[in-house]
């Protein structure tokens, strides 16, 4: 049994133990507060974007090429600009990064010195500031052929897209069980069809989830096609020539003065973060479901 | 029978060692890419820039001036304003970060934290121009007709802190864009705190509850001496993002070339300094080097600030 002073202090009957309680109680309330506090700035953004994007969502904006000043221009060329200049991305970049995420997983144990350099760059690359990409792009690309162009746009943005992928593929192949592997090997496979039958197959799901997020994480990205695809006010689907995009669009739509361009700018942005957090949701949700 | 006798040589000999020298091959030379994807940057970025060093020379970084009429280039208002909104940015967000990972890891049942954890991911979603268009739309209105002018009257008048308070209050500057970055970055800073907090070994902050410490003595002895390495390694992951923003600090930075105590005051990034003034650079003018070379200090700054918290994280995730 506890002697009395013990018990007192068991029950925080004691001035510091009282002083102990009020400071975690504090620090406690102040983690509710950021919590809230950032909560809240993400649903201000969405209410924003749909208070100021709603009106503008009709037909109308979906089909109609972008048009001078209060002649009832639509998105129609940015949003298929964008379509195809993240597919073009996508095509680019996810192989590299599903190639070199492969690489990463499987030859640490031969190569372990240029896996660790890859996998460090490659998370530089991750985080690396987007306009610079731009400029790359537009010095190696835009500069040699001499005009802007879809094709450059899409250049900019695979370079964003490597990183991602490598870095869920890496994760995903890590996953795949070590009885699968030696399994194939005992059949007597190749170790380059024990990875892309055996490995590859079993951590599919996590290679489309990176993929996925991937092309959400470019989807909404500006600077680096500024200089690279530069925007379009017509209708343009030919990647070798300046092709609209729907950042670029909201980018220039959001300053002017003429409040139907501001209003499509608020449209786009809507449309574009709805998009993004669409595929994000479903990415989520599917994560956790193979979790289980 | 044979087979197996002989299988050591025949799985690396013959056809099947020509598939697997062939994917091996495939596969270093798309890791290599990688490597001169980065390089290809420092490189590309060095060379527009040598017009610029060349006319300049070092003390480009220093000079204050940014005039195309004069042919007279320095880098030293930008550098000012990146540095100055990535740590307001930081000195905002790591208090909200660290509130939400204590939050997620140590407050709220694993459900709602998992609920709540993905929203707060999903803000990081969120493409930076649409941050640029709130900031616009709703922060600089707030900050001119609330904040800035109640900042001015209270902390303005304080002695010493008193001049960063001091200014008209038109709701752009450094202040409102260091907000805006602390807002962008405080879900990657937090989602490295959450992962970090929930790594620690259930029996040490066990113990530490059985001797009768709150949880806030857990959090603060147990956890974040733990920790500290890691949590350090995700704050300057988020110093890194924030010193490359460029389409959410273009809308809220004011855009003027200025240096000054004043947070209420325009100012101007690197990043955003490219995007409104690379358009208009003719190819091969002193300008157009002028904005490669703000261009590559940033991208010595950021790289720096990333080697530092990638090495930082990897020598946490060692302990």
């Amino acid at each position: 049994m506890m002697d009395p002073a013990a018990a007192a202090r068991w029950q925080g009957n004691t001035l510091s133990d009282m002083r102990r309680r009020m400071v975690d109680r504090i620090a406690t309330v102040l983690c509710w507060l950021a919590t809230v506090l950032v909560l809240l700035m993400l649903f201000s953004i969405l209410f924003v974007l749909v208070r100021n994007g709603i009106g503008g969502l009709r037909w109308a904006t979906l089909v109609h090429v972008t048009a001078p000043p209060g002649q009832g221009g639509g998105l129609a060329n940015a949003i298929v600009g964008s379509l195809i200049q993240t597919g073009l991305a996508v095509l680019i970049g996810a192989p590299i990064g599903l190639l070199a995420g492969i690489y990463l997983a499987e030859f640490t144990a031969t190569d372990g010195r240029l896996t660790n350099l890859v996998r460090f760059v490659s998370d530089l690359l991750l985080s690396a500031p987007s306009i610079l990409v731009g400029l790359f792009i537009y010095m190696v690309v835009v500069v040699p052929t001499g005009h802007f162009s879809g094709m450059a746009g899409a250049l900019a943005l695979s370079m964003l897209v490597v990183p991602v992928v490598v870095r869920t593929t890496e994760d995903m192949l890590r996953l795949v069980p070590l009885s699968m592997r030696e399994a194939a090997i005992a059949l007597g496979a190749p170790r380059w069809r024990v990875i892309l039958l055996v490995c590859l197959r079993a951590a599919r799901d996590g290679v489309t989830t990176g993929i996925l997020l991937a092309l959400a994480r470019v989807s909404g990205e500006t600077a680096p096609l500024l200089f690279t695809s530069l925007g379009n006010m017509n209708w343009s689907v030919s990647p070798a020539a300046p092709m609209a995009s729907l950042p670029v669009t909201i980018y220039q739509y959001a300053g002017a003065a003429y409040d139907d361009w501001t209003a499509l700018a608020w449209t786009g942005a809507l449309l574009i973060t709805a998009g993004i957090l669409m595929i994000n949701i479903t990415v989520r949700l599917g994560l956790g479901r193979n979790r289980k | 029978m044979d087979r197996s006798a002989t299988s050591p040589s025949t799985l690396t000999g013959g056809a099947r060692g020509n598939g697997d020298t062939i994917f091996t091959t495939i596969v270093r030379c798309a890791a290599v890419l990688i490597l001169l994807g980065l390089g290809g940057m420092v490189v590309v970025m060095a060379w527009g820039a040598r017009g610029a060093f060349a006319a300049f020379g070092p003390g480009f970084v220093l000079g204050t001036a940014w005039n195309p009429v004069t042919q007279h280039f320095g880098a030293a208002a930008p550098v000012f304003g990146t540095l100055v909104t990535a740590l307001l940015a930081i000195a905002l967000a790591v208090p909200l970060a660290f509130g939400i990972a204590v939050w997620l890891t140590e407050i709220a049942s694993a459900r709602i934290a998992g609920v709540i954890g993905t929203l707060i991911q999903l803000l990081a979603a969120v493409p930076s121009i649409i941050f640029g268009m709130w900031g616009f739309a709703v922060l600089v209105p707030f900050m001119a007709h609330h904040v800035e002018p109640l900042a001015s009257h209270t902390l303005g008048r304080v002695p010493g802190i008193g001049i960063m308070f001091r200014g008209a209050p038109y709701g752009t500057g450094f202040l409102t864009g260091g907000m805006i970055l602390a807002v962008m970055v405080t879900p990657f800073i937090s989602a490295v705190m959450r992962d970090v907090f929930l790594s620690i070994p259930a029996v040490l902050k066990e113990s530490a509850y059985g001797l009768g410490m709150t949880r806030w003595e857990v959090v603060r002895r147990i956890i974040l001496p733990w920790s500290r390495t890691s949590v350090v390694g995700g704050i300057m992951l988020g110093l890194g993002r924030a010193l490359g923003e460029t389409m959410a600090i273009t809308f809220v930075i004011g855009n003027a070339n200025h240096i000054g105590w004043s947070l209420f005051s325009p100012g101007n990034t690197i990043a955003s300094l490219i995007a409104l003034e690379f358009p208009e650079s003719a190819m091969g003018s002193l300008k157009f080097s002028s904005l490669m070379a703000a261009g590559f200090l940033l991208m010595l700054i950021s790289l720096g600030t990333l080697v530092c918290s990638r090495l930082l994280l990897r020598t946490g995730r060692a302990a």
